[in-house]
């Protein structure tokens, strides 16, 4: 009888206490802020081409291929979007380093309503481009805003950020990656 | 003031849950009377305590006191006086004391009705609960208090979740959390049997009612939460395998598992260990339960408290009082002896593979509830698992234990002729298949699961009737509620098999741009979409639908679908149009307005979509039919009878009928006052 | 003509369920623009698109799936869907799409890999491993002299 005591003894141990160690790593996870944000499948990978219209010269269709040569971030925002407001300082004060260009993707918006806010609270694009029918941010696996990519200069895709930026996350998240990619400061 | 009282009620409740833990279990120790007697006061005055806080909260609520915090963050000026009441649940703190009240009750009702049990065991039992008490209290108090105040008092709260705005949500949580806590009365006494070293059957006996009702409360809660969801979330689904929704199926799964081991521990003492290691299992996953909803663990659950120190909390609280029985657990199980001897096809063996099933389907659903979870924490990426995961593995476990059910009352205890119970059910197996075989013929769509619900819902509940026929016909025989109950429990789940596979073969759903005027048909209904009107109600402002119902071209009904702004949180929220019929929901939900005066209008048809609530509900009628039995209340002073007075019956197939006062039989073979252990 | 899409504007389903969600409510959402419903060709084509999509997650709600979420953002997979569909891609091909661009996450039913062995293996495993032990147990109990047939109560 020993045997298959000691034996469920152990079943039940290891139930337990993985249980609760998976259950205490959930817990100390839990207020992470980016705990809800997917990882982007996109990393490493060959950012979406793209021909999309400008918002200042709607005529105008702007491609993708002309970004190349020079890293870009590339800022989803919408003049709907309260996170893009609050994030909008440390992405003005992050465009006025020049460090990387800021490109502006205007996600699911009214062209009037976006100028009126770019109006409103500065303009830190290097120029901004338009989607309102969401079909290439599909393709960018954009689902909310704000959202940030980093694109290197050959076009791949090196950083995400889901969720409003602030200076840590530059300094923190964005920087090593500008780092390693030989960016200067 | 009255918020300071009842924040001194909470203080002087965890005073006396301590009292109620300490005294009693060291008293049993170390055999003092004086010592276990405090228990039962202790547990009535919590009682009484716990009353007053609960009320003071509720008066706060009723009286729009804003200077205490939580009823600022839950309530506004809007508010119609009913759902004063019940926003007294309506978030994390005033649930928890909502939660610590019902466990006051419990903890009352044992200790009124435990007079039969000995002082020791009665003791260990209030003990045990004093000491779960003692944790909730103490989280309350300290992390979750709900008599915070706040100052200076705003003049207008925040707003009660529109979601909350609603009858369903009134009697939902108070059902689920009667159900939940009350398995720790199972648990309790599998604590102080583990403590004590010992199972009697008299005391078994005295703990299957209260298994029975805790069970039959979480089935109401569960119903009604999956009821209420339908109604009010607007995509007419019933069940979303939500980890929310997990999180109380699972407790109910172990709990149907206790039940039937209980009922063999108790009558042929067999399965003791099983029957104290589910008890364990199934309050530790009520408090599992309990935490996920609290602790915000799970990504896709919105928690209560998204704050790391309450998990902590109650996660350390959890482990001590789990981590602690299986120990005690583990350390004691082994030295009880082993139950009687029986042979492969019997009873007992149908009742452990019915076990074993519904274990794995409860470990199945922990399973997918924490994976994605266990992905995250060893890094690989996140993962969904969703209804397809779930609703495929528990069909898959679920089949053959539906197959088994009819056979589990007509076969006895012991040892059967496997030829006998088989040649009872097999005409009806027949009947059964051809039901089954003629359902997937006739279903416009869906044939195979169409199919199987009508055949497994035929075969449990064709075969249960046999054994009602067999248990009426023979002479003299009565039909006790413990049968009765067993009768409606599996009646329920043929019919919520049926309800449930049904609706989801034959539900049909299709969204339409509808003009003022225009008719849409699917079936035998025509639905006539005339416009939409504005309309104000006491807090919100409505879109309201007029859409006219016609059925086989005569009107069926009126229905009034909306879309509502919420004032306080500009939330909006839809409100289907439903029409509920015994053999089919018609369900009108607003989409969105497509300009010109047309709306995108949501069309369902639902059959048998109530037979999964009725089916429910039987189930819960069945374990309270159970629970009313007067044999398990044949627990004091019932000494054990001589063993030779019981006649040795004939070999080959005996009357199943048993004398009537036939309590406490004891075989003399077996030692005479340890009931069984399991193997470990 | 027969219509369309399954859309259901829900607010998500876990905050129901939990009862009780201290948040005061979504940030203020945008309207779905374009909210016409999907036409489809017939019956069969529309059964296809509700179950491929009733196993999308919606990714951005707390737990619905794309049939049943209003958020913008499903409303656009669910066209994305539709189209593809229309271009005649397979079920898998769909389902690979979003996947390229949204990670497993997008699916409800986990895909088959080493990642998710563990979870699609474990239940039949511990099934056995039940099964195992009950065939013991029932052969140990089996072993041991029956006692008298009794005269048994139910």
């Amino acid at each position: 009888m020993a045997r298959p005591a000691t034996l469920s003894a152990v079943v039940i141990g290891v139930v337990f206490f993985g249980l609760v160690g998976l259950l205490l790593y959930g817990v100390l996870v839990s207020d992470r802020a980016d705990r809800e944000a997917l990882p982007s499948p996109l990393i490493g990978k060959p950012a979406p081409e793209f021909e999309l219209p400008l918002l200042h010269q709607p005529g105008t269709l702007f491609s993708s291929q002309e970004l190349r040569g020079q890293p870009y971030l590339l800022n989803v925002w919408g003049s709907w979007c309260p996170g893009c407001r609050v994030e909008h300082p440390v992405i003005t004060r992050f465009a006025e380093t020049r460090r990387v260009r800021v490109v502006g993707y205007n996600w699911k918006d009214e062209h009037a309503d976006a100028m009126r806010w770019l109006e409103q609270f500065g303009n830190p694009y290097w120029l901004v481009l338009v989607d309102y029918d969401g079909r290439k941010a599909i393709d960018w696996g954009i689902y909310g805003a704000p959202e940030t990519f980093l694109v290197d200069a050959a076009g791949i895709v090196r950083w995400k950020h889901v969720g409003p930026v602030d200076d840590t996350v530059l300094a923190e998240s964005l920087g090593p990656v500008l780092d390693s990619l030989g960016v200067a400061r | 003031m009255l918020p300071e009282l009842g924040q001194v009620a909470l203080l002087l409740a965890l005073l006396a849950a301590v009292l109620q833990a300490a005294l009693p279990l060291a008293g049993a120790a170390g055999d003092r009377p004086a010592w276990m007697e405090v228990a039962r006061p202790a547990a009535l005055a919590q009682l009484l305590l716990l009353a007053f806080a609960y009320a003071a909260l509720t008066v706060a609520f009723v009286q729009q006191d804003f200077s205490v915090a939580y009823v600022a963050n839950n309530s506004n000026t809007l508010l119609p006086l009913v759902y004063r009441y019940t926003a007294v649940w309506g978030s994390h703190e005033g649930s928890l004391l909502l939660w610590v009240l019902m466990l006051g009750v419990w903890n009352a009702a044992v200790a009124l009705w435990s007079r039969s049990l000995p002082l020791v065991v009665s003791a260990r039992v209030l003990g045990v609960i004093g000491l779960v008490a003692i944790g909730f209290l103490s989280f309350m108090i300290f992390t979750s208090n709900p008599f915070e105040r706040l100052l200076p008092a705003p003049l207008e709260g925040h707003d009660l979740n529109p979601l909350l705005q609603d009858p369903g949500m009134i009697i939902h949580p108070p059902m689920l959390y009667i159900g939940y806590i009350g398995f720790v009365v199972p648990f309790a006494f599998a604590i102080a049997a583990l403590l004590e070293g010992k199972v009697d059957a008299r005391w078994q006996r005295w703990t299957r009612p209260w298994t029975n009702v805790a069970w039959g409360f979480l089935t109401i809660g569960i119903a009604l939460g999956s009821w209420w969801a339908y109604y009010e979330l607007g995509w007419g689904g019933w069940w979303f395998w939500d980890p929310v929704e997990n999180a109380s199926f699972m407790p109910w799964l172990a709990g149907a598992a206790l039940i039937h081991s209980q009922a063999v521990t108790e009558k042929r003492g067999s399965f003791g260990g099983w029957t104290l290691l589910l008890a364990i299992a199934t309050f530790s996953l009520s408090l599992l339960g309990a935490f996920l909803v609290r602790s915000g663990v799970l990504t896709s659950v919105h928690s209560f408290a998204a704050d790391p120190s309450r998990g902590l909390f109650i996660l350390a609280f959890l482990a001590a009082v789990i981590g602690g029985a299986l120990v005690l657990y583990v350390l004691r199980a082994p030295r009880l002896p082993e139950g009687r001897p029986f042979a492969p096809s019997s009873r007992e063996t149908l009742l452990l593979v019915n076990n074993l099933l519904l274990t794995a389907a409860c470990a199945m659903v922990l399973l997918g509830t924490l994976y994605p979870l266990l992905a995250d924490a060893l890094d690989l990426g996140k993962v969904s698992v969703g209804p397809p995961y779930f609703g495929t593995l528990f069909l898959l476990l679920m089949a053959p234990l539906v197959l088994l059910v009819p056979f589990g009352p007509l076969t006895r205890w012991q040892q059967e002729q496997a030829s006998k119970p088989a040649a009872m059910l097999l005409p009806w197996l027949g009947l059964a298949l051809l039901l089954g075989v003629i359902a997937f013929f006739m279903a416009p769509q869906g044939p195979l699961k169409t199919a199987a619900g009508v055949f497994a819902a035929a075969w449990v509940g064709l075969g249960t009737l046999r054994f009602v026929w067999s248990r009426l016909r023979a002479s003299g025989r009565a039909f006790t509620p413990e049968m009765l109950g067993m009768v409606l429990g599996h009646a329920g789940l043929a019919v919520f098999v049926v309800g449930a596979l049904l609706v989801e073969a034959q539900d049909v759903q299709t969204e339409v741009a509808m003009s003022p005027g225009q008719t849409m048909e699917i079936g035998r209904y025509a639905f006539r979409f005339d416009g939409v009107e504005r309309v104000p109600g006491p807090n919100y402002m409505a879109d309201r639908g007029l859409v006219q119902v016609l059925r086989d071209d005569r009107p069926l009904v009126l229905l009034h679908p909306e879309k509502r702004a919420y004032a306080s949180g500009g939330q909006v929220m839809t409100d289907a149009g439903i029409h509920a019929g015994a053999f089919a929901d018609v369900f009108v939900a607003l989409g969105e307005p497509l300009g010109g005066d047309a709306w995108a209008v949501r069309l369902q048809i639902k059959p048998l979509l109530r037979w999964i609530w009725a089916g429910a509900f039987l189930m819960a009628l069945g374990g309270f039919v159970t629970a009313a039995d007067k044999r398990f209340r044949k627990v004091a002073g019932s000494e054990r009878r001589p063993a030779a007075a019981e006649p040795a019956a004939d070999a080959n197939r005996p009357p199943a009928r048993a004398p009537a006062d036939d309590e406490g039989r004891a075989d003399p073979r077996l030692p005479t006052s340890p009931l069984t252990g399991g193997e470990g | 003509m027969i219509a369309a899409l399954r859309r259901r504007c829900a607010l998500p389903m876990a905050w129901l369920l939990a009862a009780l969600l201290l948040a005061p409510g979504i940030a203020a959402a945008q309207a779905v623009r374009d909210a016409a419903p999907l036409q489809f060709q017939d019956a069969a084509e529309e059964r296809r698109f509700h179950a491929l999509v009733a196993e999308l997650r919606c990714v951005m709600c707390q737990n619905q799936s794309l049939a049943d979420s209003n958020a913008q953002i499903a409303h656009d997979l669910r066209r994305e869907v539709f189209d593809l569909m229309r271009s005649g891609r397979s079920d898998d091909e769909i389902r690979s799409f979003l996947v390229e661009r949204y990670g497993e996450f997008v699916l409800y039913r986990p895909r088959f890999s080493g990642h998710t062995a563990l979870l699609w293996l474990a239940p039949g495993l511990l099934l056995l491993a039940g099964g195992v032990v009950v065939v013991r147990i029932v052969r140990a109990r089996g072993k041991r002299p029956l006692t008298a047939e009794e005269e048994q109560e139910w």
